[in-house]
């Protein structure tokens, strides 16, 4: 008996036998470097199984590698300075076969390295760039190679969440719910990435002066204390955009809504003063400032049932008012509007809605390194402490968030930051790629500063020098779309659902907030009964009750007395007071033919 | 002197009586004595749970939540055959819901001395062990053509069982019917169906069988693990058996235990199966090493067994005997109880917590509890 068979498998399909299949395997290889075989292909030599499996299929996810042969990279400083010149392009590498993709299961036989300087006789390929481990967001967070990965990803995370400027044309754009960065910045410290990414086309960030220090306990679990100064010169300023929208929609009947100031016996009117910024058109004028309840655009719509009623109805105009108004506890500035049909042929009108957020107590900001944190404390600049030279920093971060959550590139990048500033100069922060930290600490102790960033620093309220030397310097800092003026909410009284008569739920319901099981249980621990009870009491009713056949009656405000459906008036009737809830249930049970009989009986 | 501690004998539970015996001083005037008597029933009475206090209610708190920090853990015991243990919530929840079948029943058996001394121990834990002919064969043979099995018994694990191929024979006559069995050789069994009729497919169901037959040992005893604790040898088994191993006499009958609680149940009575659940519960939490106090669980196994029979904190145990129809619809199956309320017109007297949630009445518990009444003139 010769040598095993090794089965080849093509897409998964079986397809013949070979007798040496590493020189199989090797030869597709080679054919598919010179560009014989089409570049798609994929081998896989399962050794185990003793099969080759060959893939041209698509869905795969593949990536690009750098072909090594006996230790060294194909691809030279020769290929590199013609990319340069513009002479080859990434195609004329992938077919002459210095730049190849490998499939998830070809890159089980490969090996390969991370740096060219740890090239060995064994591998077979090599990263393009240390960097091709991480994604794009990821690859923005600078001196990544010292942090824990968690951190990173946090980090990248949260920069998707960063207000920036999104898109130049954002004039022109009726997006819903947007933010803009009023002054971003490019970041001192960067990475390649940046560069490639055009990223001062879309940055989102700014660049501040952060000092790592508490202060009276206002910065403690991970809130951050800001200098008002700082924001009375602009710093996180943004606008939020939200645009309003209504439609002329066509009914049956050839019946139509109008966008127009309704009348007066319209249906749900609100009141003159809520209609007040409207112009003729029913639409409101740019640059009006709205506030809530105001009407943006005013529409009517045609009655809800055109039946045979209408003849005996004594109004003649029963048009429901269906304006489009700002929802509760919104504001802002008219910035833009816009009169156009939609595809259906229908008049559609869109008011842009603009509002200016100054940070506030609450708002999210986060450095690049998964740091986030709300602001605790606005400070007045002139009881900020104060750096020897008379710097004053924009932020106070707490030292509490380093130890535990170990990023250490959010301390290089003040340092480096601080450095760049000084210098004048951008500071190359790319992860496996940056500015030696050494080299960054020596140029900084060059221009004058203690190499470990700390300076001496002052107390703004007292004036005196405190003990500790601050870690001071600059980072990019980042304002998150979270903001507790989208999310601030109360309630004492507001509205009900029908159904139930107990409060609607959620913040734009202006709902009320649950009183849960296991809060309720709080309570009964307590033995706070009477507490528990007003606690409950949200959807409360008094019944009248039937103490004959135990059914609730009503009351008969003619007459003014109590009258039981079943019974008739000569029995006595007691109000009870119960939830609204249960009556329902009872409803409920009669509904289900089930005879749920309320007996009283006096408590004591 | 003693005629105080007569005198409070009744006012005072039992241990604290023997401590403050313990602790008081040898010369000591019987003024002196009463006083502290005094102090002690006054803290004694203060310290007691007060009228409408949510007891219930509290425990399940105490409980609840400590178990939400707990693991799912197994614990494995680092041992010859490898044993591992349901502790953690899934322990818990399966002696509340008083299942009748554990996951891993399992027993602590304490040994007299001087078998406690580690006098054959090994041996004794070999001989608890449950054997299977499958345990000491080699392998089991069908013989198509004569459609007969064949068992190859292994020497050595029958000497270490103690079992001769005789007795074998003997139990394997007494258990499978339909075939003549004899010894056909040194530790060799041949087993020859009798009808001539018999398809293979029932041939190689009797092998399957006779793997199980049962031959030495205490039923349900699957695994044995013999080991040191405090100076002491003891055996811990995978699977229970605590009617058999008391029969035993080397055992020592009244520490020797198992976590199965119905076993104990059956064996000891509703007393013993109490505080079973008790220990069980407590262990797990001990175990974890979490804080409850133990009163919590005490109440907990009462409520289990106030009736006479184990009932599961679940809709068929504890939740079943509620008075009030609105508490076991408002827990699990509402149809059900309210359709079965309906049919034999249940009355609600409303006189627990769930009931006059749903209704908004004061809740009869801490100060909904007492009732007023004043003179109306």
């Amino acid at each position: 008996m010769g040598e095993q068979m090794t089965e080849v498998y093509l897409n998964g399909k079986f397809v013949g036998d070979v007798e040496n299949s590493s020189s199989f395997v090797k030869n597709i290889i080679d054919e598919r470097r010179k560009g014989k075989l089409t570049s798609n292909l994929n081998v896989f030599h399962d050794e185990k199984n003793n099969e080759v499996l060959l893939e041209s299929s698509k869905g795969r996810v593949r990536r690009p590698l750098i072909v090594v042969k006996e230790g060294k990279a194909l691809l030279t400083e020769k290929h590199v300075e013609q990319l340069e010149k513009n002479e080859i392009g990434w195609s004329d590498l992938i077919q002459h076969g210095i730049i190849e993709f490998l499939d998830a299961s070809e890159e089980e036989n490969a090996l390969v390295s991370f740096n060219e300087e740890e090239l060995t006789p064994e591998h077979t390929h090599l990263e393009l760039s240390p960097l091709d481990i991480m994604g794009l967001a990821t690859s923005l967070v600078p001196y990544g190679n010292f942090n824990q990965s968690t951190r990173l990803n946090a980090g990248s995370k949260n920069q998707k969440q960063a207000l920036g400027f999104y898109a130049a044309n954002f004039a022109v754009r009726m997006d819903m719910d947007v933010n803009l960065l009023n002054t971003p910045q490019m970041p001192i410290v960067q990475s390649i990435i940046h560069e490639i990414s055009d990223y001062h086309k879309h940055p989102s960030g700014q660049n501040v002066v952060i000092a790592i220090m508490s202060y009276e306990g206002y910065n403690m679990e991970d809130a951050i204390i800001i200098n008002k100064s700082s924001i009375e010169r602009g710093m996180g300023r943004s606008t939020y955009y939200r645009p309003a929208l209504a439609e002329e929609l066509r009914y049956s009947g050839g019946l139509i809504d109008e966008v127009s100031i309704p009348d007066k016996d319209v249906r749900g009117y609100k009141s003159e003063k809520d209609y007040r910024y409207l112009e003729g058109d029913g639409i409101i004028y740019p640059e009006a400032k709205v506030n809530e309840g105001d009407v943006v655009i005013g529409k009517t719509s045609p009655p809800r049932f055109l039946s045979s009623l209408d003849e005996y109805n004594l109004t003649s105009n029963t048009r429901r008012e269906s304006s489009v108004s700002l929802r509760h506890g919104e504001k802002g500035v008219v910035d833009f509007v816009m009169i156009t049909e939609n595809s259906e042929g229908n008049k559609l009108v869109q008011v842009r809605m603009r509002d200016e957020r100054i940070p506030e107590i609450g708002d999210k900001f986060t450095s690049r390194h998964g740091q986030k944190g709300v602001i605790g404390l606005i400070l007045p600049q002139t009881d900020m402490p104060f750096s020897a030279s008379g710097i004053v920093p924009d932020i106070l971060f707490s030292p509490h968030g380093i130890p535990s959550r170990m990023t250490i590139s959010h301390l290089i990048e003040m340092m480096a930051g601080k450095m760049g500033c000084l210098a004048g100069r951008t500071i190359d922060g790319t992860t496996f790629n940056s500015e030696n930290e050494t080299e960054v600490r020596k140029e900084l102790l060059s221009l004058g500063f203690k190499e470990n960033g700390e300076e001496t620093m002052y107390n703004g309220k007292s004036g005196k020098i405190f003990k500790a030397k601050i870690f001071i310097g600059n980072m990019y800092y980042l304002k998150l779309k979270h903001m507790v003026a989208n999310k601030i909410h109360s309630r004492a009284r507001g509205p009900i659902q029908l159904l139930t008569r107990q409060p609607t739920e959620g913040r734009a319901k202006e709902g009320g907030l649950r009183l849960g099981e296991m809060e309720k249980d709080t309570f009964v621990a307590h033995g706070t009964s009477l507490l528990l009870k007003e606690r409950f009491d949200s959807d409360r009713t008094v019944v009248p009750v039937c103490e004959s056949c135990g059914f609730a009656g009503f009351h008969d405000h003619y007459k003014n007395r109590a009258f039981c459906p079943v019974c008739g008036e000569n029995v006595e009737i007691n109000d009870i007071e119960i939830s609204y809830a249960f009556k329902l249930l009872i409803d409920e049970m009669k509904s289900l033919c089930i005879y749920p009989k309320m007996i009283l009986e006096n408590k004591y | 002197m003693d005629k105080l501690f007569k005198e409070y004998n009744e006012k005072l539970p039992a241990n604290i009586i023997t401590s403050l015996k313990e602790k008081m001083p040898k010369n000591i005037s019987s003024a002196n004595v009463k006083k502290i008597f005094e102090l002690t029933l006054k803290e004694y009475e203060t310290s007691k749970v007060e009228a409408g206090e949510c007891v219930g209610l509290v425990a399940a708190e105490s409980i609840g939540e400590p178990s939400t920090q707990m693991t799912l853990n197994t614990f494995h015991f680092a041992g010859v055959s490898e044993m591992n243990i349901t502790t953690g919530l899934p322990r818990i929840i399966e002696i509340l819901d008083a299942r009748k079948k554990i996951s891993t029943p399992m027993m602590e058996i304490y040994l007299k001395p001087p078998y406690s001394k580690g006098k054959d121990i090994k041996k004794i834990a070999q001989s608890i062990k449950e054997t299977t002919l499958k345990d000491m064969t080699k392998e089991f043979l069908i013989n198509i053509a004569e459609l007969s099995i064949e068992v190859v018994l292994d020497p050595k694990s029958t000497k270490e069982f103690g079992v001769t191929d005789t007795v074998v024979s003997k139990t394997l006559q007494k258990s499978i019917k339909g075939y003549s069995i004899r010894k056909s050789g040194d530790n060799k069994i041949t087993l020859k169906a009798k009808g001539k009729d018999v398809s293979l497919n029932e041939i190689y169901k009797t092998k399957e069988k006779i793997k199980g037959v049962y031959l030495k040992g205490i039923k349900g005893i699957t695994q044995v693990l013999p080991i040191k604790r405090e100076n002491e040898f003891m055996i811990i088994t995978a699977g229970t058996n605590l009617k058999d191993i008391l029969k035993l006499d080397k055992v020592d009958q009244t520490r020797t235990i198992t976590n199965d609680i119905f076993e104990i149940y059956n064996v000891f009575g509703i007393e013993a199966a109490r505080q079973s659940i008790i220990g069980e519960v407590y262990k797990v939490i001990e175990n974890q090493g979490l804080n409850v106090d133990i009163r919590h669980i005490m109440l907990v196994a009462d409520t289990m067994s106030v009736t006479g029979m184990i009932r599961g904190i679940s809709r068929y145990g504890v939740v079943s005997g509620k008075a009030s129809v609105l508490a076991r619809a408002s827990f699990e199956t509402p149809l059900k109880h309210i359709i079965e309320a309906s049919l034999t017109g249940e009355i609600d007297n409303l006189s627990s917590v769930v009931e006059n949630v749903m209704l908004n009445q004061p809740v009869p518990v801490g100060t909904g509890l007492p009732g007023l009444i004043t003179k109306v003139k």
